[in-house]
């Protein structure tokens, strides 16, 4: 995901001088040639989060575009304050571009662990919320957030993302899911690599003779309300799957559209880490397996549902 | 542009505030008297700006970052041209968009809006490192409270801006020694300050915040390579006895008897 969120980024900078990577001294190995092509484009602004944060604000005020980089947990938490009153309150075009979403640094340990981010920062006005599934979504919403007004997030995993095949064509459209697979029994929303666990939950939902529709909604906020409205009149059934707390995130964002859309729901499911921190370590898809996120938890989680109705 | 008689326009910017925070019931009171000249020298003979196009590119560019004292930003804006002084009236009122800490949205002049201490300097930063990539000549003015300073996030910029040796930039500390509950050093000792600043690599100017000619030279000098801080000795409430070094003012709307006491020391004032 990082590679491809790069690529799009130097194309970007190629195109638009005032554009401007600002990282909080993160980033080794990984930025050696954006430097070397675009010397006066980058920043290494050290440890210093609320700073980066702030001049990041500044220079958007004087008309850059601007791109941070940092581990989720320090791009955001760390200097929330800065992004809710400097980059939001101003409508700055300011994207703030976070490694490591969800488990990615699972060896790492809670702190490293990005699993209350999409939440907290969803109730932010005016802002824009992409966790990518796969190289070509990371890639995709780079250039879209560069082109959007306003303050974006972009949530980027380390490992553990395979590209997801696409449909020939296909557009990439911030705020607009993309369907996966096509079922009419249940519909699992997800977001994050994870999405990968989710479509192999619907092979093995399919040897129970359940058809299970998958998203990726990579889009947390605007949300594709249109898409959650028709997986809910269409299979009466929704799982949402993310490596994130089931508060706040994904799944609330989802409920709160059911919920307001009074349509009938045989069940819903959110999947994610429940009100617990992460305190054991081991790898992405370990920690998924350890806290029931994953494809097998996903497909046994979806089939007590199925039976329960 | 006009000349401006810098006194007479820290006078009348005392009585703004004054007539402010009493309609409007609003606070700090004495954080904006502490400024007032600061902000009166600013804008009547430091800074450049255009009243008819305060987007204008080469204008210098002003953050409060002590966004309390608000109600002084939006007096010397309406004082200067940026919009009729009656607008004043609806400081803090209901539906008002002129906040108590000091806001941009609809009021043309403002360039960033602050209320929460310790971001001003980094905005400021990023505006002043612009500057620099697009080879302008303007000049970028921080006015930050003492107390601010506590907040850690100033010290990252502070680091930044010696870093990149900012010398477009200047940060005005309003150091009138009181904070919010007791004296900044009976709260954190801040001292010996300049000395701090002087560590960080900026050069450093010690003046007497209410002193016209003082604060002129100082904000208008540049250093070669170095940003520029500019302490600024001032009195908490000054212009108003009764206010004068006292915490209470940091919270109290002037009313009743003060109110009128407080205004008849502003006609005694030259």
């Amino acid at each position: 995901m990082r590679d491809a969120f790069l690529q799009s980024l130097i194309k970007l900078a190629e195109d638009n001088p005032k554009l401007m990577l600002l990282t909080g001294d993160l980033g080794f190995g990984v930025f050696e040639k954006f430097i070397e092509q675009f010397p006066k484009q980058y920043l290494n602004m050290g440890v210093a989060e609320q700073n980066m944060m702030g001049v990041a604000s500044g220079l958007a005020m004087e008309g850059h575009t601007i791109f941070t980089y940092s581990i989720a947990n320090f791009a955001t938490f760390r200097c929330l304050e800065q992004i809710r009153n400097d980059a939001c309150y101003h409508g700055l075009n300011i994207n703030m571009v976070a490694s490591g979403g969800g488990f990615s640094y699972g060896t790492h340990g809670m702190s490293h662990h990005a699993t209350e981010d999409l939440g907290i920062l969803r109730v932010l006005p005016d802002i824009t919320i992409v966790a990518p599934s796969d190289a070509w979504e990371a890639g995709q919403a780079t250039s879209a957030l560069a082109q959007t007004d306003g303050v974006g997030y972009l949530r980027l995993e380390k490992s553990l993302a395979p590209t997801i095949p696409k449909r020939e064509n296909e557009v990439f459209e911030l705020g607009k899911a993309r369907c996966l697979r096509e079922g009419k029994d249940v519909a699992i929303i997800a977001c994050g690599s994870i999405v990968a666990d989710a479509l192999r939950a619907a092979d093995m939902l399919a040897e129970h003779q359940i058809q299970a529709r998958v998203i990726s909604m990579h889009t947390i906020k605007p949300l594709d309300t249109a898409e959650i409205i028709f997986c809910a009149k269409q299979t009466q059934a929704i799982v949402t799957v993310e490596e994130h707390m089931i508060d706040g995130g994904l799944g609330s964002a989802v409920a709160e559209i059911c919920l307001e859309s009074s349509l009938p729901l045989k069940f819903f499911h959110r999947i994610g880490l429940n009100n617990t921190f992460s305190a054991i370590v081991g790898d992405q898809q370990f920690l998924r397996h350890k806290y029931s996120m994953d494809a097998e938890a996903i497909m046994h989680k979806t089939l007590q549902a199925w039976h329960r109705k | 542009m006009p000349e401006i008689n810098t006194k007479q326009l820290a006078k009348t910017i005392r009585r703004h505030i004054i007539n402010m925070t009493h309609a409007g019931n609003g606070s700090h009171v004495a954080s904006g008297l502490s400024i007032a000249d600061i902000m009166a020298v600013l804008y009547g003979s430091v800074m450049r700006y255009k009243v008819t196009e305060p987007k204008w590119l080469a204008r210098d560019r002003f953050i409060l970052s002590k966004g309390h004292a608000g109600a002084v930003v939006y007096a010397v804006l309406a004082e200067v041209g940026f919009f009729p002084t009656e607008k004043l009236a609806e400081h803090c009122q209901n539906g008002s968009l002129l906040s108590g800490h000091v806001s941009h949205k609809g009021i043309a002049g403002v360039e960033f809006s602050t209320g929460s201490l310790g971001h001003g300097l980094s905005v400021g930063a990023g505006m002043a490192y612009a500057a620099k990539l697009a080879e302008q000549s303007h000049h970028v003015y921080v006015v930050m409270s003492d107390g601010e300073c506590d907040e850690g996030s100033n010290w990252e910029a502070i680091l930044f801006a010696n870093h990149h040796r900012l010398n477009n930039l200047t940060a005005v500390v309003d150091y009138n020694k009181l904070q919010s509950i007791t004296s900044v050093e009976e709260t954190l000792a801040l001292e010996p300050f300049a000395d701090k600043w002087r560590s960080f690599g900026w050069y450093v100017t010690e003046v007497d915040g209410h002193d016209h000619q003082q604060l002129t030279d100082a904000l208008k000098y540049v250093d070669k390579n170095r940003p520029h801080c500019v302490l600024a000795h001032t009195t908490k409430g000054k212009g108003i006895s009764f206010m004068e070094n006292k915490v209470v003012w940091h919270y109290r709307s002037p009313q009743g008897e003060d109110y009128n006491n407080a205004l008849k020391e502003l006609d005694a004032l030259p």
